[in-house]
C-alpha cells in the first residue's frame, strides 16, 4: 500500500513518456492507462495528476475511469497474475470447484495477492475458450481444461521458476 | 522432400498445448532426419480435436487430433509424415482421415468461416488465393448506395445479438448529414468485445482470418463515407490483439488500408483499441463512451449512434461477424447469401457449442436447423456423459431452455416466440448435476458486478436479486409463507429491472432468472428441503456472511 502511494521518479518518468506518445490521439485515456499498466504492472495513483493535466481533465475524471474498468489496478500485482474464468460455460465444466481450490491453495481471495508477492488472483468473465473449460489465464497465456490437480502442477512450476530467477 | 504440417495458432489450440506439439514435432522430425515445414494456421473450429495437426498429402490434408506433445513419437513411428497415397498412419487412433471429410466439418455451410483453419491467417497470398479482397475490388467499382443496397438485399442482420438489419443501419449513416457534428468524419466501429460466455466466433475470425474483418470494415467505410475505423477488442483476447495488429500492419503496407486504398484515391484507416475488462462495453453506446476514453456508461437512445455516435459523429457500430459477412455478400452477390436461411433470418449463423459438451466447437449453418439436431449430431452429448439438462443460448442474458424447447428452430423469430434469445449463437450446455437456483443467483451476481451503474434497477436490483435468492436457501426462512414471499419479490424485481433499465444488461438479466424459475422450479424447492447440504456444497466461501 505504502509503495503504491509514494511517488516514484521512475513511475512519473514512464508516465510522461506514455503521455507524450498518446495525448494527441482521440480518446487517448484507455490507451494511456493500458500502456502504463503494461510497463509498470499497475497504474500508480501518483501518476493520475499528470494524466489529468495532460488530457485537461480533472483528477476525479481519471480516477473514475480507472475504477470503472476491472482490468486496471492501482496496486502492484504479484509476479504471476492468475485469472480464473467464472462464466457459465466454465461453470458447466466445474470452474466453481477450481475457484475454491485455487483460493485455498494460494490462501487468498479474488482481488488479492499472496504475501510473498508471487501470485495475484482475479476473476474473469470469459476467456473465449468456452468449449474446453475450465479456463485459466496466466499473463497472456490461456490454459484449458484446468482441474485442481492441473492447477497445483502449474503453481508448482511457476513457484519453482520464480525461485530460480531470483 | 519437405512435408507441410499445419498446427493452429489459436487460443484454444494453444490452451491445450499446441506450442508444445510444435516443439516436440520439430525435435522428433530432426531426430528422424525428416524435413518439415510447420504452418501455424487458424483453427478449423473443431475445439474438441485441438490441437489438430494436419499433414499435407497428395489426396489432401490428413488430420490428427487431439494431439499432445507426448503423442508425437508414436505418430511419427506410425508414419504420420508420409505423404503418399497409402496413409501409413491411418490406423493410429488419433487419425481423423481427410480433414474436409470429417462429418463435423463436412456437414457445415461455411460462408464466413470458409477460410478458417485452411490458410495462414497472416499470409496475404493465402488470403488472395482464397477469394480474399474480391469483395473490396468489386466495392471499389460500386457507388456507396449500390453497396448499401447489396447489404439490404442480403437480409444480413446484426450478428452481435440484437439482429438489427445491417443495411438499414448503413443507410442511416450514409444519409446522415455530417455538418451537424464537429467535423466531417464518419466512423466504422467494430464491436469485438465478445464478452458473452459460450461465444468465441469473433475470436476465431480475428485469429484465423483477420483480413476478412479488415476487408469488411473497409467496404463499410466505402459504403457510408467513413475514412476511420476502430476495432474495439476486449483485453481478454491477447492473441487476437497480436494477430489483428500484425494483419493491419501488413494490409497497410500492401495498400489495402491507408490514404489510398488499392490506388482508388479513397482512404480508410484502421486501429485496434483495447477494452479493459468491462462486460457492459459490449453494449454499443457504452462501447462508444469507452472509445472516447470515458467510463463505459450506457447512453440513452435516441439519438442513434448512426447519427450521433463516436465523438458525436455518424457511426456504424457492427459486430465482428456482421462485418466479416460483408466480403462474401459483395463478392458473391446479395442473393447468394440470402439463399441461405429461413423467414427473416437470412444467411448463416456461426453457432458455438460450449460448456459441458463432448464435441464443442464452431458450427456455421444456415438459420432454421433445430437446436436439438445441433446438440446431438454435432455436439454428440455431454462431455461428462450425464444427460443434458439445461441449455443457455445467447450468452449470460439468454434464457435457460428445458428439454421441451430443444426442438426450437434456430432462427431469431422462433427463439423470440419461446421467450429465449438466439443472440450471438453461443450455446452453453449443462448436465443434470447443475443447480438452477445457483445459476439464477449467478445471473444476478454477474449483473451486480458488471452493471455500469447508470440505471438504479440494474445497479441496485441485481444486488437485491442475489439477496432474495439467498433467502430461498436461508435455513432461518423456511416457512411456506416466507418462501412464497421471496419468490414473489423475485418476480417483482425482475419486472422492475426489465422495465426500468436503459439497456439489455438490466433489461435482460431477468431472462435466465425467470426461465430457471419457470422450467427448473424443482431446484428452487429442492434447495429448500436440503438447505444445509446444498449451500455448503455450492456456495462454500461465498455465503459465510449471509
Amino acid at each position: 500500500m505504502q509503495q503504491a502511494s509514494t511517488p516514484s521518479p521512475d513511475h512519473l518518468e514512464t508516465a510522461r513518456a506514455v503521455l507524450e506518445q498518446h495525448r494527441d490521439n482521440p480518446g487517448a485515456l484507455l490507451p494511456i492507462l493500458h500502456n502504463l499498466q503494461n510497463q509498470l504492472g499497475f497504474v500508480p495513483p501518483a501518476t493520475v495528476p499528470l494524466i489529468a493535466k495532460a488530457l485537461q481533465q480533472t483528477i476525479a475524471e481519471i480516477k473514475g475511469v480507472i475504477s470503472f474498468y476491472h482490468h486496471f489496478r492501482t496496486t502492484p500485482p504479484g509476479l504471476n497474475q492468475l485469472q480464473i474464468c467464472r462464466a457459465e460455460a466454465c461453470q458447466a465444466r466445474g470452474s466453481q470447484q477450481l475457484e475454491q481450490h485455487a483460493k485455498q491453495r494460494l490462501g487468498i481471495d479474488f482481488h488479492q495477492t499472496t504475501a510473498d508477492q508471487e501470485f495475484s488472483l482475479e476473476p474473469v468473465y470469459c476467456l473465449g475458450n468456452c468449449a474446453c473449460g475450465p479456463s485459466l489465464r496466466v499473463g497472456d497465456e490461456v490454459i484449458g481444461r484446468v482441474d485442481p490437480q492441473r492447477f497445483d502442477t502449474l503453481i508448482d512450476q511457476l513457484t519453482t521458476h520464480a525461485v530460480e530467477v531470483k | 522432400m519437405s512435408v507441410t504440417v499445419y498446427i493452429p495458432r489459436d487460443t484454444t489450440a494453444n490452451a491445450l498445448g499446441a506450442e508444445a506439439v510444435v516443439t516436440a514435432l520439430n525435435a522428433e522430425a530432426e531426430r528422424h532426419g525428416e524435413t518439415i515445414e510447420i504452418i501455424r494456421n487458424g483453427s478449423r473450429g473443431m475445439c474438441w480435436l485441438e490441437p489438430l495437426v494436419e499433414i499435407a498429402t497428395e489426396q489432401g490434408r490428413i488430420a490428427y487430433g487431439p494431439v499432445t506433445a507426448a503423442d508425437i513419437p508414436a505418430l511419427i513411428d506410425a508414419g504420420m509424415l508420409g505423404t503418399g497415397t497409402n496413409q501409413p498412419a491411418a490406423a493410429h487412433p488419433l487419425c481423423q482421415g481427410l480433414t474436409e471429410q470429417i462429418p463435423y466439418l463436412k456437414q457445415q455451410q461455411r460462408l464466413t468461416f470458409a477460410r478458417a483453419g485452411v490458410t495462414d491467417p497472416l499470409s496475404l497470398d493465402d488470403y488472395r488465393s482464397h477469394q480474399g479482397f474480391e469483395g473490396l475490388t468489386k466495392a471499389l467499382a460500386l457507388t456507396p448506395q449500390a453497396i448499401v443496397d447489396e447489404i439490404k438485399g442480403s437480409g444480413l442482420r446484426g450478428r452481435g445479438g440484437a439482429a438489427f438489419p445491417a443495411g438499414i443501419k448503413w443507410q442511416t449513416v450514409l444519409d446522415a448529414p455530417i455538418s451537424t457534428g464537429q467535423s466531417d468524419q464518419k466512423y466504422i466501429v467494430c464491436n469485438a468485445d465478445e464478452g458473452d460466455s459460450g461465444t468465441f466466433a469473433d475470436r476465431l475470425v480475428m485469429e484465423a482470418d483477420p483480413y476478412m474483418l479488415i476487408e469488411g470494415m473497409c467496404i463499410a467505410g466505402l459504403a457510408v463515407g467513413a475514412t476511420q475505423g476502430y476495432i474495439y477488442l476486449r483485453s481478454e483476447y491477447p492473441l487476437a490483439h497480436q494477430v489483428l495488429n500484425q494483419a493491419i500492419e501488413t494490409a497497410l503496407a500492401a495498400g489495402y488500408l491507408g490514404d489510398n486504398v488499392c490506388n482508388s484515391g479513397r482512404a480508410f484507416n484502421l486501429e485496434v483499441r483495447l477494452g479493459a475488462g468491462a462486460y457492459i462495453c459490449g453494449e454499443e453506446t457504452s462501447l462508444l463512451e469507452s472509445l472516447e476514453g470515458k467510463r463505459g456508461l450506457v447512453r440513452a437512445k435516441p439519438p442513434l449512434p448512426a447519427l450521433v455516435g463516436l465523438f458525436g459523429q455518424p457511426t456504424v457500430v457492427n459486430n465482428v461477424l456482421t462485418l466479416a459477412a460483408i466480403p462474401y455478400i459483395i463478392a458473391e452477390g446479395a442473393k447468394a447469401y440470402a439463399n441461405y436461411g429461413c423467414g427473416r433470418s437470412r444467411g448463416t449463423l456461426a453457432f458455438q457449442l460450449a460448456g459441458n459438451i463432448k464435441q464443442g466447437g464452431l458450427v456455421e449453418l444456415a438459420f432454421g436447423t433445430s437446436l436439438d439436431l445441433l446438440l446431438q449430431q454435432f455436439g454428440n452429448g455431454t462431455a461428462s456423459g450425464r444427460p443434458m439438462h439445461a441449455i443457455q443460448v445467447g450468452g449470460p442474458l439468454g434464457a435457460y431452455m428445458p428439454q421441451s424447447q430443444w426442438q426450437t428452430a434456430l432462427d431469431y423469430e422462433a427463439f423470440t416466440e419461446t421467450g429465449a434469445v438466439l443472440g450471438h449463437g453461443g450455446i452453453v450446455v449443462f448436465d443434470d448435476s447443475v443447480d438452477m437456483l445457483q445459476q439464477a443467483r449467478f445471473a444476478m451476481e454477474f449483473c451486480a458486478v458488471e452493471s455500469c451503474g447508470k440505471c438504479t434497477p440494474c445497479r441496485i436490483g441485481s444486488t437485491r436479486g442475489v439477496e432474495v435468492i439467498d433467502r430461498l436457501t436461508d435455513p432461518q426462512r423456511q416457512s411456506d409463507q416466507q418462501h412464497q414471499d421471496a419468490l414473489e419479490l423475485l418476480h417483482d424485481l425482475c419486472d422492475t429491472m426489465e422495465d426500468g433499465s436503459l439497456c439489455a444488461m438490466g433489461g435482460m438479466t431477468p431472462n435466465p432468472v425467470r426461465s430457471a424459475l419457470q422450467y427448473f422450479g424443482d431446484d428452487f424447492n429442492h434447495s429448500r428441503q436440503h438447505t444445509s447440504q446444498n449451500s455448503n456444497h455450492n456456495t462454500a466461501g461465498e455465503n459465510t456472511d449471509a
